[in-house]
């Protein structure tokens, strides 16, 4: 375009309504959650007590502390602190990588038991244990991928900030990034407490 | 188009939020280990509703953007709430 | 567009020359263009499939087809028709072009966004087609993809499914790039008050496409892992719940005919007071009825399931409600009618089109109570008066809205005039033809003929075959119209500013608009867009 057009906050706003819609994607397997926990409490307990809570709740810090460094990083980059920005991108970006073995790890072990959506041995357990880890893999798996895609997106920034295509002056691009990686946080605050912590 | 800009969150305000949400995990994570039948769940929606609400105004700057930014918010739950809401009206009462 | 004598706005000014010039665009009528091109195309195509089925159901038995590629032919003019026509025609297209001239904007808040939704429209469409081609054979489930069946065929669902998420990825970045336009490229003097209508309904259009899409997404993606894993997210042996699969289907779909419905209502209400030659009656209750049947479409998406062995409390409630949605739908119509009363009307092709929408839009509508009604529906269910009823408001609502659109506004961005006497031929078989095509499927529904079945009892004939010669009306008519749009636009009478005498901002700038639409300075608005004190139309 000819005329340089830049509208900062038009960006954010751009970018919230896409959180929106991937709160409502997210959303959608909640919902069936919701409705099999009505049905079936006691079968949702006892399947929560199959998944490792040592491995949900280092997770569950790795990705609350990573929130942080990424929210320290639109900090920085806003106070022109170029260094510390790029230091914490990267941080979040490790962090990210460490979610990811984490579970990698916590789903090998699982898989290794015979659980995972279609397993004949899953479907033994009874209808609700088979909801139940249907839906825990497929939610897990679902937030994967954004945490990749977050991871990446961060990484991508991280590049650009070095080449000083980010700035302090314009930073619309990490704040977005920055913003879509916390919701990745908090969807994972809403799916630890309901499939690890049933009682 | 000149914009008006936020002002920088001290890395303090950052790191005393990150202290809360850690606690928080903490609490809700004892919380569980307490049998309180159905109650379980509704205190671990409100202990993650709070924790998120943290995330949202802090780390996502919600407090800083313009009321605009906060009334969509509101649309947006409002209609994640009948969502999830309408559909327990079948469920429950099948 | 060879001649080089005539004006030719933003068809020659880009920053790349050639075909480029349009592949990277990222000029809002250009994509609109593109836009308009790609869903006709689809459009032909999807009418191809209807004619064929109405043709296999002119005489009982097997006519023309059997009956697996019957069932194939449905599905796909289903999925044609609702994900690459209707959910994209009015706000992708005419959206995209006329959504910043509105507003006085030169282009949308993210235009490489819009052009990557074109893109993933394109995808989408290309997987679409492919999948009717590809190795298990064309789906055959219905466009609604109901599970069980949908995860135990062996036919392509997959990929149309894979193929349909693409074009609600599409939709939804259409959808964010809207609401973030009209809130903060608004020109100077364009409060909310002076928006016209047909922004409104973009708008209220647009979080819809935004809000709801999503589910829709993540429903198509269940069915595509379900197949995979074979899970049993939705098998009740294994502890899911096919009503679920409806639940969240319905959420996105309902919601989805108002994507399909909302922006057709803003055209019309563009198209009446300009040919009224009157202020739409009523600004404000139009404009907030807008966002009324946005957010009520999203309370009753389980009107579509009573049959389907929900609660009963479910039934009632969203029977109930189902009928809240009538509210807003009629202030509309009242207040077009009102708009009409001692207008001074000129029945141009656009205002024929509008009229048609309303008296077709009330006959659907109407449908519409009879289906939300939980009694009547328990009998009406799954007959041909559903199809009958959804072809009313989708066809006669958003298809003639959408063909309204093109006759009120392809001079403005062609910069010339089709012939009214050919487009009030065409108009007519389209209306006559659609009628008795569709009132004749209401009837045989009534009757108790169900629907997507291969085959039908004797007493069925007669209405089958009315239904099926209406059917050919309407393609002359659609035939003749498109035809004489083409040639319109390619060698009519060159038109000036403002052929019609409309008062909103488009209409003030050259036909057709330049690149970044307004020139050096940025607009200023002093009054509304309904307000045709002092506009005077051009002779073309």
């Amino acid at each position: 375009m000819s005329i340089e057009h830049r509208d900062d906050t038009g960006d954010r706003f751009g970018m919230w309504l896409f959180l929106y819609t991937e709160v409502i994607l997210f959303s959608g397997l909640f919902i069936l959650y919701a409705m099999a926990l009505a049905k079936f409490p006691q079968q949702y307990a006892e399947a929560s007590h199959k998944l490792n809570i040592y491995f949900g709740s280092i997770n569950t810090i790795v990705l609350l502390t990573s929130s942080l460094t990424i929210a320290l990083a639109v900090s920085a980059i806003q106070m022109g602190r170029v260094k510390h920005c790029l230091n914490l991108c990267w941080v979040t970006v490790a962090l990210a990588i460490l979610f990811l073995v984490n579970k990698y790890f916590e789903w090998s072990a699982e898989i290794s038991h015979g659980i995972y959506p279609g397993s004949e041995q899953l479907a033994e357990m009874g209808e609700g244990v088979t909801s139940f880890f249907n839906l825990y893999y497929f939610t897990a798996g679902l937030h994967g991928l954004h945490v990749l895609i977050g991871a990446s997106l961060i990484g991508v920034v991280a590049v650009l900030t070095a080449k000083g295509k980010v700035t302090s002056d314009r930073y619309t691009l990490l704040e977005n990034s920055a913003l879509y990686w916390h919701l990745v946080d908090l969807v994972w605050i809403f799916l630890f407490p309901l499939y690890y912590l049933i009682l | 188009m000149t914009e008006h800009k936020h002002e920088p969150v001290p890395y303090r305000t950052f790191i005393q939020i990150w202290l809360a949400l850690l606690v928080l995990t903490g609490v809700t994570i004892a919380v569980s280990r307490v049998n309180l039948g159905a109650l379980n769940v509704w205190v671990a929606l409100a202990v993650a509703s709070v924790k998120s609400s943290l995330v949202i105004f802090y780390f996502m700057h919600l407090r800083q953007e313009s009321r605009l930014f906060k009334i969509c918010l509101l649309v947006m739950l409002v209609i994640l709430a009948i969502f999830i809401g309408m559909t327990f009206i079948d469920v429950l009462y099948r | 567009m060879s001649e080089t004598t005539t004006y030719t706005g933003f068809w020659q000014e880009s920053p790349r020359p050639g075909i480029l010039g349009w592949l990277l665009t990222t000029d809002h009528k250009r994509i609109g263009i593109l836009y308009l091109g790609s869903l006709i195309s689809m459009f032909i195509v999807g009418a191809c499939l209807g004619l064929a089925i109405r043709l296999e159901l002119i005489a009982p038995g097997r006519t023309i087809m059997d009956a697996q590629t019957y069932n194939a032919t449905f599905t796909v003019h289903g999925v044609i028709m609702i994900f690459m026509f209707l959910i994209p025609s009015i706000p992708a297209a005419f959206g995209n072009l006329l959504l910043p001239i509105h507003i006085g904007a030169r282009d949308v808040s993210f235009p490489k966004l819009n052009l990557l939704s074109w893109y993933c429209y394109i995808i989408g469409a290309v997987l679409a087609v492919a999948s009717i081609f590809g190795g298990g054979g064309a789906p055959d489930t219905g466009w609604t993809f109901y599970v069980p069946f949908s995860t135990q065929t062996s036919t392509n669902v997959s990929l149309a499914a894979f193929a349909a998420f693409m074009l609600g990825f599409s939709s939804i970045l259409t959808g964010i790039n809207f609401v973030t336009t009209v809130h903060r490229l608004r020109c100077e003097g364009m409060t909310w008050g002076r928006l016209p209508l047909f922004i409104w309904t973009l708008y209220a259009t647009a979080w819809i496409q935004v809000l709801a899409t999503p589910m829709i997404g993540i429903t198509l993606v269940l069915i595509i892992l379900e197949r995979t894993f074979g899970a049993g997210l939705f098998d009740a042996a294994r502890g899911g719940d096919p009503i679920l699969y409806q639940h969240l289907f319905w959420i996105y779909s309902h919601p989805a005919v108002y994507i399909m419905i909302l922006p057709g209502m803003g055209v019309i209400s563009e198209v009446i007071p300009t040919f009224a030659r009157k202020p739409l009656f009523g600004y404000w209750a139009m404009a907030l009825s807008s966002l009324a049947i946005a957010f009520a479409g999203s309370l009753v998406w389980a009107h579509h399931m009573y049959a389907s062995g929900m609660s009963d409390l479910a039934i009632l409630v969203f029977s109930f409600l189902t009928f809240i949605v009538a509210i807003p739908s009629a202030i509309k119509v009242f207040n077009w009618v009102s708009t009409l009363y001692k207008g001074s009307i000129e029945l141009a092709p656009p205002m024929l089109y509008a009229l048609a929408f309303i008296f077709n839009f009330a006959i659907g509508g109407l449908g519409g109570l009879a289906l939300g009604a939980a009694a009547s529906d328990i009998h009406l269910h799954d007959t041909y008066f559903v199809v009958g009823h959804f072809h009313y408001v989708m066809f006669g609502g958003g298809g003639f809205a959408l063909f309204a659109a093109m006759h009120y506004w392809l001079p403005k961005f062609t910069g010339r005039m089709y012939n009214h006497k050919v487009a009030v031929i065409g108009w007519a078989l389209l209306f006559v033809g659609f009628n008795i095509t569709y009132m004749a499927m209401q009837a045989v529904g009534i009757q108790g003929m169900p629907r997507r079945y291969y085959d039908y009892v004797p007493e069925f004939t007669t209405l089958n075959q009315v239904s099926t010669v209406g059917s050919w009306v309407m393609a002359l008519g659609l035939i003749i119209m498109f035809a004489n749009l083409w040639r319109g636009m390619r060698s009519g009478r060159p038109i000036g500013l403002n052929p019609w005498g409309a008062a909103t901002l488009e209409w003030s700038i050259p036909s057709p608009p330049p690149l970044e639409n307004f020139g050096e300075e940025d607009p200023v608005v002093t009054r509304g867009p309904y307000e045709f004190k002092g506009v005077v139309a051009d002779e073309y």
